[in-house]
């Protein structure tokens, strides 16, 4: 492969992230769609009662059917199909009639030799994701299937290739997935990776899942293509396997476009293959070539009966549907009349902290404010026991002048942490509202007390007057222990600057 | 005093204390130890294990208690069906040492009434032949005469009971695996609906066609064990959810103003004179006891065969690929996993498994499915509206069994596609997943027994025993050879 020191990038034209090149000027946009596999979170496995816990001593959590011994069959767990369904519907996905197929490989991991899942009539079809920068990713399908347990390969490289032995834990083996295909509208790897924290959002809130990437119930394969700004075709495109973190997963897609744009720049094609992420290296390696492509003959799963849940069942887990991050977005933005892109709204949402925010907006309280603060100030635990009625009032004493930003912030930690009103914590705390006369008699001492300064700071350039601002402003600081109003003192500043000149 | 022979006998025999079920398994026994060294029908006798199931029957009986409506019955097992702690073959090399942790539901509903399993028999293996010549272990014998094939693949449960060795025994038929059988040794059996008994436990030859049902030497003693087998069960998703009909009880209702169609496709070609009129023979005897006999065609059912040689394979292809080496069974070792995986696999399979593995691969694969494994499913769509349509107009149907008696040893071994010509009247009921049962009617001219098939809509087992106990009542001795 060539290097890549031809070409730079810029995010352009908004969130689309672009590789330009330097020898032919031509701008490129990545395409990625992601297919997410997450381990449902039922008490038992898709087909059997054996435990669905992760972390048990190998080869415990097992039985006939999920070690697919010879005569055992399958019996669908209906929790798993409540689960599937309640991400479906929160991923705005039609619930259809579906079947169960077998995907036909051998691997020493899977006990059947086969794996049982969804294929061309899964469960939930065509949905949506709305990402918190207001891109709507299409869902194409959310479908039903069956881990694999996992392997152990001793010496070598510690691949199967080349392994003394290998273990097996057949743990895993017919633990519930659903595996969620994600169209190719991303064109951003922070995108790519604002979609998992929202789908990771929504799984949680539904309580479908888990959804930890570090123990691997929540999986990410990335499809990623490049074309020039502009075409309407796609590209060829790789599947980018072995992303263990959201950081991996960016830094992936980014090499990946990269390595594209180098092979067609220099008039080569792109093969449509499964590659590697190897994050100590940076870079990713082809997986399996197309030569080894499997046929994986997939057929109607014959041990399993058509699943068709009732208008009545979908009607049910709709109705026991919570309020998506979507939704809290929407909601708290408009109550506090900024757009539901706004980071302190998607951040109120992220911290479970909306509907606080929503309450004290509901008690009168400003709804920029009460964002600001809960952005920059209640990443705190215990923030969201916090009293709205007493969020508001501070925020109406900042508002008024009572309080400096400086002390609302100190107010808020001790609402936090003690439960009092504000205005008995800013009493205790000497926090009175300082007027503007006491604020002059303390800038006039400062004047009196350092002639100098004042004189270049009236009749110096600007540059040296932000200086001796900053020197003025300090000295206010300190005599009022940190109480007085920047701004206020600023505007006495200036006010006397007028008067001197 | 003489001990009963029936499983009807043995059971009201063993109940009511006249006989102990130790004695009767004591003879069973015998005859397996004095006989089965020239049949090959058991792959394994379980002597101490019936002893004490027969001595804990008898422990019941003494106490008082009910011991079940199969109380003392020897039964033998097929050995596809598994069983806890005791070996399971399949006869086939690669389930070499397996020992399922755990019974089939068969086998543990047939323990709960009282039964007492014998052995384990011969099949062809993995239930792949019509001879039972395709067994790792070596053929099974026909009783009636030892240089012909019993049929198969349930050679060995048909050739138990055709033998004495037990009254009544269990199969599994996925293409007329129970029927083909029955009908070459003599004896009746049966393949009920496709979901009526629960597939729990029978290691898998093609998921969608495979049920277990009973062989016996009378019509009632198949009624009883069917209906001590049949019945919904949670672990079968493919389970009918309902109760077990009754069978026993409706035997001698007679067949009168029964609509009973002869099948015209199965009638003509390929099927050997003297069995086409042992099944005519029969018919007269179904309109002599009050039945109305026509003829029906049923167009579909001459591309049965076609669709089963695709359709079952390509089950069997996935169903077999778990024999890897990597947990249980035979392994044979090599440097790497795929090549211990193919290493084992050769060395365990035997030819007919892997021909049938290797057409289900092919008709499965991308490019072919469609051609192949996609049309067999609209053949077989065709076979149940085909069915349908008969059974608008008919209550059963009446075919001959297998084509022809029992062949010999070797004659049809070698060339699979007359192998296969013999399940050419049992595979399209399998494809239906209707039930039908082979019910013996006198004897061809080489005087080896004749099969007549009645077929039934789904669920339709309690007319179609009418008629078996009607044609049981009117057959020619089972030696009597048509001329």
């Amino acid at each position: 492969m060539t290097a890549v020191g031809n070409l730079t990038h810029e995010p352009v034209e908004g969130d689309r992230f672009t590789i330009t090149s330097e020898g032919t000027g031509d701008t490129w946009e990545i395409v990625v769609g992601l297919e997410v596999h997450c381990e449902l979170a039922t008490a038992t496995k898709l087909f059997c009662g054996c435990p669905n816990h992760f972390g048990a001593e190998p080869n415990t959590n097992v039985c006939p059917v999920c070690l697919g011994l010879p005569g055992s069959l399958p019996v669908l767990n209906q929790n798993v199909v409540e689960l599937a369904m309640r991400l479906g519907r929160a991923l705005h996905c039609t619930v259809e009639p579906s079947v169960f197929a077998r995907k036909n490989y051998f691997y020493p991991d899977m006990p059947k030799d086969y794996q049982v899942s969804q294929y061309d009539q899964p469960i939930n079809v065509d949905g949506w994701l709305d990402l918190p920068d207001g891109t709507r990713v299409g869902i194409e399908r959310a479908h039903i299937e069956e881990d694999t347990g996992k392997n152990t390969h001793a010496g070598g490289s510690g691949r199967i290739h080349g392994a003394d032995y290998s273990l097996v834990d057949y743990n895993r083996a017919g633990v519930p997935l659903v595996e969620i295909v994600g169209r190719p509208h991303i064109r951003h790897p922070e995108q790519a990776k604002a979609y998992i924290d929202e789908l990771r959002a929504i799984l949680l809130a539904t309580g479908a899942s888990d959804a930890k990437m570090e123990e691997g119930s929540l999986r990410v394969d990335a499809n990623v293509s490049v074309r020039r700004v502009g075409d309407a075709t796609l590209g060829t495109r790789c599947e980018i396997k072995n992303l263990n973190s959201l950081r991996s997963l960016g830094r992936a897609i980014e090499y990946e476009a990269r390595r594209q744009v180098d092979l067609l720049e220099s008039g080569e094609r792109v093969h449509q293959e499964t590659r590697h992420w190897d994050e100590a290296a940076g870079r990713t390696r082809p997986g399996r070539s197309k030569e080894e492509a499997e046929d994986y003959r997939y057929f109607q799963e014959p041990d399993l009966v058509p699943l068709e849940p009732s208008a009545e069942w979908v009607a049910a887990v709709d109705a026991a549907l919570p309020v998506l991050p979507a939704e809290r977005r929407a909601r708290l933005a408009e109550a506090a009349g900024v757009d539901p892109t706004e980071t302190a709204v998607v951040v109120a949402v992220q911290r479970d902290l909306d509907s606080l925010a929503l309450a004290a907006i509901g008690a009168g309280g400003d709804g920029r404010r009460v964002l600001t603060h809960v952005e920059h100030n209640l990443a705190v635990e215990g923030a969201e026991s916090l009293d709205p009625a007493h969020f508001a009032q501070l925020v109406t004493m900042e508002v008024a002048g009572q309080l400096t930003a400086t002390q609302a912030k100190a107010v808020l930690t001790d609402m936090v942490a003690t439960g009092k009103a504000p205005d008995a914590i800013a009493a205790e705390r000497g926090f009175e509202a300082m007027d503007t006369s006491q604020l002059e008699g303390i800038i006039d001492g400062i004047i009196a007390e350092s002639p100098q300064e004042w004189a270049e700071f009236c009749g110096g350039d600007d540059k040296r007057r932000g200086k001796l601002q900053g020197f003025f402003v300090g000295k206010v600081m300190k005599a009022t222990k940190g109480q007085a109003d920047g701004k206020a003192v600023n505007a006495v500043l200036e006010a006397r600057r007028a008067a001197a000149g | 005093m003489t001990l009963p022979t029936t499983a009807t006998a043995i059971a009201a025999a063993v109940r009511a204390g006249e006989v102990s079920a130790r004695e009767v398994v004591d003879a069973h026994l015998a005859a397996i130890e004095a006989g089965d060294a020239s049949i090959n029908a058991f792959n394994l006798v379980l002597a101490d294990e019936a002893r004490a199931a027969a001595a804990a029957v008898d422990a019941k009986v003494a106490a008082g208690e009910d011991p079940g409506p199969l109380a003392g019955v020897p039964v033998a097992l097929k050995d596809n069906l598994c069983t806890r702690g005791v070996p399971t073959t399949c006869s086939s090399r690669i389930l070499d040492g397996w020992r399922p942790p755990y019974d089939a539901t068969v086998v543990e509903r047939l323990a709960g009434a009282g039964a007492v399993a014998v052995g384990k028999t011969n099949l062809d293996e993995f239930a792949m032949g019509s001879s039972t010549e395709n067994s790792a272990f070596g053929p099974t014998r026909n009783p009636r005469d030892p240089e012909r094939v019993p049929g198969g693949s349930s050679g060995g449960s048909a050739a138990a009971v055709a033998a004495g060795f037990a009254p009544v025994s269990l199969g599994s038929d996925t293409g007329g695996s129970i029927r083909q059988p029955a009908a070459l040794c003599g004896v009746i059996g049966v393949k009920p609906t496709y979901g009526l008994v629960s597939r729990y436990g029978l290691v898998a030859f093609a998921s969608s066609l495979d049920q277990i049902g009973p062989f016996s030497t009378t019509v009632a003693d198949s009624a009883l064990l069917l209906e001590a087998v049949a019945g919904h069960d949670p672990l079968d998703s493919t389970s009918i959810d309902a109760p077990a009909p009754s069978l026993v009880d409706v035997l001698d209702r007679g067949v009168d103003g029964l609509r009973v169609g002869l099948v015209s496709e199965l009638m003509g070609e390929g099927i050997a004179p003297d069995v086409a009129g042992r099944v005519r023979q029969a018919a007269d005897a179904l309109a002599a006891a009050g039945a109305e006999i026509g003829e029906v065609s049923v167009p579909a059912a001459s591309y049965g065969l076609s669709a089963y040689y695709l359709i079952a394979p390509a089950e069997a292809s996935s169903n077999l690929a778990r024999y890897d080496g990597v947990r249980y069974g035979l392994r044979v070792d090599a440097p790497t996993t795929a090549e211990m995986n193919a290493a084992t696999r050769t060395a365990g399979f035997g030819a007919e498994v892997k021909r049938r593995i290797m057409l289900g691969t092919y008709a499965l694969s991308a490019g072919y499915y469609d051609a192949y494994y996609g049309k067999a499913l609209k053949v077989r769509t065709l076979i149940v509206r085909d069915f349908e349509a008969a059974y608008e107009r008919f209550d059963l149907l009446l075919s001959p069994t297998s084509p022809t008696t029992a062949f010999r040893f070797g004659e049809k071994v070698d060339d699979p596609l007359a192998m296969y010509l013999n399940d050419v009247c049992t595979i399209p009921t399998n494809l239906a997943g209707h039930p039908a049962m082979s019910v013996p009617f006198g004897a061809g001219a080489d005087g080896m027994p004749v099969g007549v098939q009645l077929l039934a809509p789904a669920l339709g087992e309690a007319t179609m025993f009418r008629a078996a106990a009607a044609l049981e009542a009117a057959a020619p001795p089972l030696e009597e050879a048509w001329s």
